[in-house]
């Protein structure tokens, strides 16, 4: 059976080059960077190459980035380090409403510690309007923390805008790159951000580890205290590895990016152009123009999207769902009921999203599984039953 | 290891009784799609016993499993004894449920005990049978 795996935001592989970066530092190159011998000399070198290829990726210098464990720890670091270095001057910060968790938790967390947090509500595209960011600024606000763009819905903000209104308002603005970092062109001057998350498994490096930038002269409180790793920033012996693999998926993704965007992009727009023209009642989440490149995401009405996953990997598609049942929850998906999408179309939430490896086959094989699964499920739906007999529901 | 059972999957995959009865003896809806999972059943009944079972799901794998598994225990049964089919029982059956989904999914005996209930009511108000 065809293998087809389109569930690149949940994780992309491991280049081979990436992987062969990293395997003299699961072997004889073992040192700890700490150290003062040619041990700690090799590491240390090795990281000190990682952090230039990943200020590189992102037009920052090297003594910006702090590496962390990954993309969850940064933004965590980011929102918690940033708001408590600054709690003398406010307890204020303001978060969009379709923030990954680790943001939106974060937040929720410092809520507990006292401080105060408001929401910023997004259009039907997911599309934060950086005017109603400005409307929610206080005299105490000190931190804002508003994605790049949104691995689920696939929408890219409008950075600089809002960059621009906290700079005027003299506020640390971060932004959460996981899903674009790597993916996409983002450079930290043009964004005009104070700090930026991005992670490694996002762009074929390996899971666990992640960066965060930190633009000079921007104090942050660690999360981590003990040694001195990273500036003191993040205690802790480096995962020096997983560093190195990040800085070289970072260096190929700099190299190879406009051709990926390029390869990916016209995937995505096939499958969005396409599925809905197969499957009636299928609509587009997300931004129509203004999305990642690689991702093609859809609520296909009156059908639930674990039962879709589930079909279409019995077929080899591996995909993702932000349906209440396939989250461990048990919630429909935060960004979809933000975007004003009703419980029901959001249950049938189905997400591709394509990474280098996908051809053109795996889009066609996809327009040829998919139809027959959502028949098969909309024939035992009893909404959809309710739909042909008396026309409810429908969108 | 896989969320759900061998036997969940073969349910889910290959479901039993999928469908409507045309003028059941008896209907019954439980669930709402906020919290993912809707079941219909429709029974026919004869000489108190469950002729035909069958049911519409709109949910996740579990729930459509548990559906399919609920028509079958219940196909034959007499209405007293398929009112005895538990949500435990059912779950027993398919080797099974996770946790987080035991309520939320495992709403099938629910659904077919309403469908007699509805039954049992229009047969108190006089109707056929």
């Amino acid at each position: 059976m065809r293998k087809v795996y389109l569930d690149h935001a949940a994780t992309t592989p491991l280049l081979p080059e990436v992987r062969e970066a990293m395997l003299p530092y699961l072997g004889e190159l073992f040192g700890n960077p700490s150290c003062l011998h040619d041990w700690g000399d090799a590491a240390r070198e090795a990281m000190d190459t990682a952090r230039e290829q990943v200020a590189e990726l992102i037009g920052a210098s090297a003594d910006e980035i702090i590496f962390t464990g990954s993309g969850t720890e940064s933004n965590n670091f980011a929102v918690k380090g940033l708001a408590l270095a600054q709690q003398g001057r406010g307890k204020h910060i303001i978060v969009s409403a379709i923030e990954h968790f680790s943001v939106l938790h974060s937040a929720k967390t410092l809520e507990k510690w006292g401080f105060e947090l408001s929401e910023v509500p997004v259009d039907r595209y997911g599309v934060v309007d950086p005017d109603e960011v400005r409307k929610r600024i206080r005299k105490d606000t000190v931190l804002v923390s508003v994605m790049h763009a949104n691995g689920e819905a696939g929408t890219i903000e409008s950075i600089p805008e809002i960059a621009r209104i906290t700079r005027e308002n003299n506020i640390s603005f971060h932004t959460d790159a996981i899903a674009s970092a790597g993916t996409v062109p983002v450079n930290v001057k043009e964004l005009g951000v104070d700090a930026l998350s991005l992670a490694g498994n996002q762009f074929y490096g390996p899971k666990g580890v992640g960066a965060l930038y930190i633009r000079q002269g921007v104090r942050v409180m660690p999360l981590l205290d003990g040694g001195v790793q990273e500036e003191g920033r993040r205690a802790g012996t480096e995962n020096v590895p997983a560093i190195v693999g990040l800085g070289k998926a970072a260096e190929l993704a700099t190299k190879d990016m406009a051709s990926r965007m390029k390869h990916l992009g016209y995937l995505r727009d096939r499958l969005l152009n396409e599925l809905p023209a197969r499957i009636d009642h299928a609509v587009i989440t997300g931004h129509p123009e203004n999305r990642l490149p690689g991702n093609a995401s859809f609520c296909v009405q009156f059908i639930e999207g674990e039962s879709m996953l589930m079909l279409l990997n019995s077929q080899g598609v591996a995909v993702t769902s932000g349906s209440a049942c396939t989250s461990r929850a048990l919630k429909a998906s935060h960004v979809l009921i933000a975007m004003g999408l009703s419980h029901e179309i959001a249950q049938g939430s189905v997400l591709f999203t394509f990474g280098i490896d996908n051809t053109e086959k795996d889009v066609d094989y996809v327009l040829e599984v998919l139809p027959p699964i959502v028949e098969k499920l909309r024939q035992m739906s009893p909404l959809y039953a309710k739909f042909i007999k008396k026309g409810e529901g429908g969108a | 290891m896989p969320i759900y059972s061998e036997k969940v999957m073969e349910y889910f995959m290959n479901p039993r009784n999928v469908g409507e009865i045309d003028n059941p003896d008896g209907v019954g809806e439980v669930g709402n799609p906020v919290c993912g999972d809707m079941m219909t059943f429709y029974i026919k009944v004869k000489d108190k016993r469950l002729e035909d079972v069958k049911f519409k799901t709109f949910g996740c794998g579990a729930a459509i499993a548990v559906s399919s598994m609920v028509s079958e225990m219940a196909k034959g049964k007499t209405l007293d004894e398929a009112k005895k089919i538990t949500p435990e029982l059912v779950a027993k059956e398919l080797d099974g449920l996770p946790k987080n989904k035991f309520h939320c999914s495992n709403l099938g005996a629910q659904a077919l005990s309403k469908a007699i209930d509805s039954y049992l009511k229009k047969q108190a108000k006089g109707g056929k049978k």
